[in-house]
């Protein structure tokens, strides 16, 4: 049992390694730098430039923090602060079968509806032509999958604050709403970043769902209604055919090692802070 | 003042909670639409015929027992790992263990861990190893996956679990093993639930096995051979230019989320069981 636990912590150090390995022939030819920076990516002629994949990335993030942040708070407060408990009963299920949702169905709910509604209705009133497949496609699909992550992380975040708290504020006659907003959000705001910070990363590596919806073209995309290519979707398209070309598979595993490091930075970074509340509260 | 300042942000709160009952409600009615028209008895009884991927007879059968080997594997060789863990974390590490702590830390970590990164992970295991996309090295990926999410929810209630239960188990002259054993029964009801939720994780993921798993239009019959699984199935239907077999990919979309449903409703039956047992 000792041995399994230890191997279990070594598990991360193994993945991250693992996936360096791979990712060292393309660093022997290249600096990061360039990489990183350049927007070539012409595997048949050895250039692989991650930006428009990097920026892609981080468009479609945006979009879906911006879109899931105020709805996910507001939702967080409302269940916490006044939601009698019958309907907070009812609404946990919502919660759960939203998570409960494969990215396949999300990707082919994007297809059937956030797709045509785009290219059809709201795409046309701004630019001439857009397929809807689009970073925007993206951002609102990721947007409902990082939702109940957020909600589920702010509630408890929201619980953990100590109920003789907010009986002070109001005994010295605040309102509600007054005490909602100077005691409990200003109490809970390293809560909060800690779980906006955790679904950051979550919406960097969702591959599935994101990559039905928004087009997968190898660009820099300069508007909402452009197309994209994310980093997990690049892997996800081409991993496992690409063998034969020199480079290619390290250049993906490189994308794989990134996206890895960013996700468990960011990961590690949020649940020390969760952790740190957990502890300040019930000690 | 205040109470209209209240009121509006009151209002925006029942608004956003409304607004994303009614996303659930719009992605399950959109799934049931367009997916029921092209489900049939077919659809779930045979498996591809010769001219299935060109709208012709057929049905996706290897995919779904495809889906359900991977992940009655895979969540057998999870829980060989899990459950030694968490009894280890929580019964013979010190309540205060700063390697219990460190340990919850790193599954906290890995829960976070993109599906993607598994699966090139994986990948790369099996290509190490010489294991080629098949049975075995999809049910290795997932198990990978669900991992975290076995031990973070088994542990959630182990961590419930009275010292007292503990204290009396072992004056009783049982020995740490015999104690485990019985926290193990104690703690039923709370993996039974972890199962389902790791289940509902592991089925519906295809970043992980798009690599490692592989597709076939057969049943696989052993370890070693590729495997078809049901968001592969949707995936490559979706992609097909035939609208007949994309119209395939909806009924497949609706199976899939129809055995998520029925997941979702049992973990929630059995977790609610839990609590009431609960000392």
């Amino acid at each position: 049992m000792l041995c399994f636990t230890l191997l279990s912590l070594l598990f991360l150090f193994i993945i991250g390694v693992g996936l360096f390995v791979k990712a060292i022939p393309i660093l022997h030819d290249k600096r990061l730098w360039v990489l990183l920076s350049s927007g070539n990516w012409k595997p048949f002629k050895g250039e692989f430039g991650f930006l428009p994949y990097i920026l892609s990335t981080f468009y479609v993030t945006l979009i879906a923090i911006v879109i899931a942040l105020p709805l996910a708070l507001l939702t967080s407060i409302y269940l916490t602060e006044y939601a009698s408990s019958r309907i907070r009963q009812w609404f946990n299920p919502v919660i759960d079968l939203l998570s409960g949702i494969p990215p396949v169905i999300y990707g082919i709910w994007g297809v059937l509806t956030i797709v045509p509604f785009i290219s059809n209705i709201l795409a046309p009133k701004f630019v001439d032509f857009s397929t809807g497949y689009t970073v925007l496609a993206g951002g609102i699909v990721l947007s409902v999958m990082i939702i109940p992550l957020i909600i589920s992380i702010m509630t408890e975040v929201f619980h953990s604050i100590p109920k003789e708290m907010r009986e002070a504020s109001l005994s010295l006659g605040a309102t509600k709403w007054q005490t909602i907003k100077k005691v409990v959000l200003r109490k809970s705001i390293s809560g909060l970043i800690a779980a906006t910070v955790l679904a950051i990363s979550r919406a960097f590596g969702e591959t599935i769902a994101v990559l039905m919806v928004c087009g997968n073209t190898p660009l820099v995309p300069h508007s909402l209604f452009d197309s994209c290519y994310p980093l997990p979707a690049l892997i996800a398209n081409n991993y496992g055919e690409m063998l034969s070309m020199p480079n290619y598979e390290a250049a993906l595993m490189l994308a794989a090692f990134l996206l890895f490091m960013i996700i468990i930075f960011f990961n590690a970074l949020s649940r020390f802070i969760l952790v740190q509340i957990e502890k300040r509260y019930h000690e | 003042m205040k109470k209209i300042e209240e009121n509006i942000f009151k209002f925006l709160m029942i608004l956003s909670a409304s607004l994303i009952l009614g996303v659930l409600l719009f992605i399950l009615f959109s799934v049931l639409k367009r997916g029921l028209p092209s489900l049939s008895w077919d659809m779930i009884t045979k498996i591809p015929s010769g001219g299935f991927y060109l709208g012709k007879e057929g049905g996706i059968v290897n995919a779904i027992l495809g889906s359900v080997y991977l992940i009655v594997g895979a969540v057998l060789l999870s829980l060989a790992f899990s459950i030694p863990i968490v009894m280890f974390i929580n019964f013979y590490l010190r309540k205060k263990s700063y390697l219990a702590n460190i340990s919850r830390f790193s599954f906290d970590i890995l829960f976070g861990v993109p599906s993607i990164v598994y699966g090139a992970f994986g990948f790369t295991i099996m290509i190490y190893f010489g294991i080629k996309a098949s049975l075995l090295g999809g049910m290795i990926t997932i198990a990978m996956l669900i991992m975290p999410i076995l031990i973070r929810s088994i542990d959630e209630v182990a961590r419930l679990v009275p010292n007292e239960l503990v204290e009396a188990t072992l004056s009783l002259g049982a020995t740490r093993y015999e104690m485990v054993k019985v926290m193990i029964r104690q703690l039923m009801p709370g993996i039974t639930t972890a199962v389902l939720l790791a289940i509902g994780r592991g089925i519906g993921d295809a970043a992980t096995v798009l690599f490692t798993a592989g597709y076939s239009d057969n049943i696989p019959a052993s370890l070693s051979q590729p495997a078809a699984s049901l968001p592969l199935a949707i995936f490559f239907q979706l992609g097909s230019p035939v609208e007949e077999v994309q119209n395939r990919a909806y009924a497949s979309a609706l199976i899939l989320t129809i055995i998520i449903l029925i997941l979702s409703f049992s973990a929630r039956y059995f977790s609610k069981k839990l609590s009431k047992h609960k000392v």
